[in-house]
C-alpha cells in the first residue's frame, strides 16, 4: 500500500501489521497526552509531587534521556570531528534517537512548569548564574542542530529525494554536516555540563554539593563525560532492539565493536573519575558541613548502599570492563548486558542526582522525604518512550537511516526468494 | 534623601526558650500575607506555611524530657561570603527571586516565576512553597485579603518576604519625611503578633536596634569557615545550618545546649570545638 515510500530494495512487514504496532503504541501515547493536559489544565496537583519533592519522576526521565541523548554529540564528533568513518553506518540512527531524547526532554519540561505559557521567561528574564539559564539555551540550540542534522535523512525518503531541490539540499547539507557536529559537540559539552551543575552548585544540599573549577561543580565534568560514555551504550541498545524486532542485522558487527569499544574506554576513564569523585565528597566535602556518608544512605525504606554500589560498580567498573575487553565485547551476549548495565548505570545516576537529593533531610530534625508517583506522572513519562517508538517505526520503515540494512541482508533475502 | 542611601540588613532573633508554639506567628503571617490555604490541610508537605512551627525534642525519656518549638521563616539567605548569591537566588534561572543589597531581603517576583521549582531544590530549609493549586477563598472571605499584597496564582512558587510591604509602607513614609525609618514602624507580622515576644526584628547593620544589640554580629568572616560571615558573637546565639554557608539573617536563641546543636549537622566530637570556638568569639564582643 505504501510501497512507493519505502526505500528501494528494501523490505519492510506489511502496512497492516506496521499499522497495528503503531496504533497499539499510539494508544500508550494518547494516555500520556491525556495526562499532560490534565497537569496543564488542572496543574501539577496532578502529581504527587510536593514541596519537600519538588522534583519528581518525570524530572529523572528528562535528565536521563539527555544523557543516553548524548549518543547523538558523541558519535556526530567522532564521525565529522576525529573523522572515525566505520560509524557512518550507525550515525543516522544515532541523530533520530538523538532528536526524539531532546524533543522528549523539552516535551517533559514543559510540562513540568508551573507555568508553561511562561516558560519564554528563562531567555528573557535570564539569570547568568543560574546553570539552568544555561541548560535552557543549550538545550533548544542544540535540538535545533539536532533538526538541522536530521533533516537531510527524511530528505533522502524515495519520494522526497525525486525532487531535485530536495536531493540537491540534502546532498549539500551532508556536506556542511561537519559545522553542525562540532557546534552540536560544543553545545551538547555545555548543556550536558550545566545539567551537572544544577545539582553539584547547590550548596545548601549537601548530598549534591561538589567543589569544582572556577564556576564549575566536579559533576558539571561527570555529566558531560558521562553521556558521552553511556549515550553510545544506549544508541547501540536501541539498534539491537530494533534488529531483534524487524529481525534484520541492521549496522554490521565492525561498526558496532568499534563504538562499543569507545564507549568502553569512556566508561571506564568516567568511573575511575567517579570514584575519586565519590571518595573526595564523602571524605572531605561532606564531612566539612556536618555530614557522614551514612547520613546519606540510611534511615529510610528506599536509599540505601545498594544504589551507590549498583551505580558504581554494577552498572560502571563491569560495563566499562567488558566493553574493553575484546574477547567480552565481541561475544553477542556479554557486549549487550554491558551495554544494558551501562544505560542502567547512567539513569540510576540522573536518578540519585535528582531525586535523592530532594529526599535527604538537611535540617538536624528533618526526616526523609520519600515519594510515589501518580498515574500522571507514570504516564507522562512514559509518553515520550511511545512516541520515540512511533517515531522510529516511521523513520526505519520510510526513510535510509541503516545504510548497510541491504547488504547485510542481502543473502539471507535470496534465500528467502529461491 | 537619608533613606535611598543606608543600607539596612534586615535580620531576626527568635528566642526558642520563649517561644510556646501557640503558632501565632504562623496565623499572623498567613492572613497579613494573603497565604491561601487548602480545603482540606491534612497533607502538610503540600500546605503553604511561610511561616511554619516544628516541634524538637531532646529525645530523652520522662522525666529528661523537652521540648523546645522552632519558628522557621523564610531565613534570608545572604550566600556564601554573604555574597547576596543565596542558594535561591543563585539558581532562579528566570531572576524571579532576587536579594535586595540595600535591605538583605530576598524577594519573589511571582509574576516572573514560571514554576521550574529549582529554588525549592536549592533551599535546605523548605522555606520555599509552591501553589499546587488555585488559591479559592471561602465566599466572603475574600474582603479580608490585604490590599498590600497581591495573592499568588497556581504554578508560582511563593515565601516568607518579612513582610516586604510594610516596609515599602515605613520607607515612602519616611522618604516624605525626609528621615529614616524607626525600629518600631517596620515589623513583620509574626513579630508584632507574638505573645510571647519571642520574635525581635530590626536592622543588624544599626547598632541602636536590638537585633544588633542581641546577635552582636560578628564583622570578620569565621576564621573556622571563610563562608560563614556575621555569625553572631553572642554564645546563645545561633543560625540554622551555618555551617553551610548559606549566611541567613534569622538568629536563635537559647539557653540549652541541645537547642543549640540541633541548629546545624555535626560530626562526633566536632560540637564541642565549635562550641568552644563560639564561646571564644563571644569574648571579644
Ligand atoms: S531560606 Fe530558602 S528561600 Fe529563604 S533565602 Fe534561604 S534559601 Fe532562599
Ligand atoms: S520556581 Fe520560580 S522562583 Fe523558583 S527558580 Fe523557578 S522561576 Fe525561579
Amino acid at each position: 500500500m505504501d510501497d512507493a515510500l519505502i526505500p528501494e530494495g528494501a523490505k519492510r512487514c506489511a502496512f497492516p501489521i506496521f499499522m497495528i504496532g503503531i496504533i497499539i503504541v499510539g494508544a500508550v501515547l494518547l494516555w500520556g497526552v491525556y495526562a499532560m493536559f490534565l497537569c496543564w489544565f488542572k496543574g501539577l496537583n496532578q502529581t504527587n509531587m510536593n514541596d519537600y519533592y519538588g522534583f519528581a519522576l518525570w524530572i529523572w526521565a528528562d535528565l536521563a534521556v539527555i544523557a543516553v541523548g548524548g549518543g547523538a554529540f558523541f558519535t556526530g564528533l567522532l564521525k565529522y570531528i576525529f573523522k572515525v568513518d566505520d560509524l557512518k553506518n550507525i550515525i543516522n540512527f544515532a541523530v533520530i534517537i538523538g532528536f526524539i531524547c531532546y524533543s522528549s526532554a523539552l516535551l517533559i519540561l514543559a510540562i513540568d512548569i508551573g507555568q508553561p505559557l511562561r516558560g519564554w521567561f528563562i531567555f528573557w528574564h535570564a539569570n547568568v548564574h543560574s546553570m539552568l539559564t544555561e541548560v535552557a539555551f543549550c538545550l533548544s540550540c542544540y535540538f535545533a542542530v539536532l533538526t538541522i542534522e536530521f533533516i537531510p535523512n527524511i530528505l533522502e525518503n524515495r519520494q522526497v529525494n525525486k525532487v531535485p531541490f530536495f536531493h540537491h539540499l540534502a546532498h549539500n547539507m551532508h556536506g556542511v554536516m561537519a559545522v553542525f557536529a562540532a557546534t552540536g559537540a560544543f553545545l551538547s559539552f555545555f548543556h550536558q555540563g550545566s545539567l551537572g551543575g544544577v545539582a553539584g552548585v547547590m550548596f545548601g544540599r549537601p548530598f549534591a554539593y561538589r567543589e569544582g573549577l572556577l564556576i564549575w561543580p566536579w559533576t558539571f565534568f561527570l555529566f558531560t563525560w558521562s553521556a558521552a560514555a553511556f549515550g553510545p551504550c544506549f544508541t547501540l541498545l536501541v539498534t539491537k532492539i530494533t534488529e531483534m524486532i524487524t529481525g534484520k542485522k541492521l549496522v554490521g558487527d565492525k561498526t558496532v565493536n568499534l563504538l562499543a569499544k569507545i564507549s568502553g574506554w569512556m566508561i571506564t576513564t568516567y568511573i575511575i573519575a567517579k570514584i575519586i569523585d565519590t571518595i573526595y565528597w564523602a571524605f572531605v566535602t561532606a564531612p566539612s558541613m556536618g555530614f557522614k556518608l551514612g547520613h546519606f544512605y540510611s534511615n529510610n525504606g528506599f536509599y540505601g548502599y545498594w544504589i551507590l554500589i549498583t551505580e558504581v560498580i554494577l552498572c560502571g567498573v563491569v560495563p566499562g570492563l567488558l566493553l574493553i575487553n575484546k574477547s567480552t565485547r565481541e561475544n553477542p551476549a556479554t557486549r549487550t548486558i554491558a551495554i544494558i548495565l551501562g544505560v542502567i548505570g547512567v539513569c540510576l545516576n540522573r536518578w540519585v542526582m535528582v531525586l535523592q537529593i530532594m529526599a535527604v533531610p538537611v535540617l538536624s530534625f528533618d526526616t526523609w522525604a520519600l515519594y510515589i508517583p501518580s498515574w500522571q506522572e507514570v504516564a507522562t513519562t512514559i509518553l515520550p518512550v511511545a512516541y520515540g517508538i512511533i517515531l522510529i517505526a516511521v523513520a526505519y520503515r520510510y526513510l535510509p537511516v541503516f545504510p548497510q540494512e541491504l547488504e547485510l541482508n542481502e543473502s539471507a533475502d535470496t534465500a528467502a526468494q529461491n | 534623601m537619608i533613606e535611598n542611601k543606608k543600607v539596612h540588613k534586615f535580620g531576626m532573633v527568635i528566642d526558642l526558650d520563649k517561644c510556646t508554639g501557640c503558632g501565632a506567628c504562623m496565623v499572623s503571617c498567613m492572613s497579613e500575607n494573603n497565604v491561601p490555604f487548602k480545603e482540606d490541610e491534612s497533607n502538610k508537605k503540600d500546605s503553604i506555611t511561610w511561616m511554619r512551627v516544628y516541634k524538637l525534642t531532646n529525645g530523652k525519656s520522662f522525666p529528661e524530657t523537652e521540648i523546645v518549638y522552632l519558628p522557621r521563616p523564610c531565613q534570608h539567605c545572604g550566600g556564601i561570603g554573604d555574597h547576596g548569591h543565596s542558594p535561591c537566588v543563585s539558581v532562579c534561572p528566570a531572576t524571579a527571586t532576587d536579594y535586595g543589597y540595600d535591605t538583605g531581603i530576598v524577594s519573589q517576583i511571582y509574576t516572573r516565576c514560571f514554576g521550574c521549582r529549582y529554588c525549592m531544590g536549592a533551599c535546605p530549609y523548605h522555606a520555599r512553597y509552591f501553589n499546587w493549586w488555585d488559591p479559592k477563598w471561602p465566599e466572603g472571605m475574600e474582603k479580608y485579603l490585604s490590599p498590600n499584597v497581591s495573592p499568588r496564582m497556581r504554578g508560582v512558587v511563593e515565601k516568607c518576604s518579612f513582610c516586604y510591604h510594610r516596609y515599602q509602607l515605613a520607607r515612602e513614609q519616611a522618604i516624605v519625611e525626609d528621615r529614616e525609618i524607626e525600629e518600631m514602624e517596620y515589623q513583620t507580622a509574626c513579630t508584632t503578633a507574638c505573645p510571647a515576644g519571642a520574635i525581635v526584628f530590626g536592622d543588624l547593620n544599626n547598632p541602636a536596634h536590638k537585633v544588633h544589640q542581641i546577635v552582636k554580629p560578628d564583622p570578620h568572616p569565621d576564621p573556622m569557615n571563610h563562608k560563614v560571615v556575621g555569625k553572631s558573637r553572642n554564645p546563645k546565639v545561633f543560625r540554622l545550618l551555618e555551617r553551610l554557608g548559606t549566611n541567613p539573617k534569622v538568629y536563635y536563641m537559647s539557653e540549652r545546649e541541645w537547642v543549640r546543636k540541633a541548629g546545624d549537622n555535626y560530626l562526633k566530637g566536632e560540637w564541642e570545638n565549635v562550641k568552644t570556638h563560639h564561646g571564644a568569639s563571644s569574648s571579644h564582643g
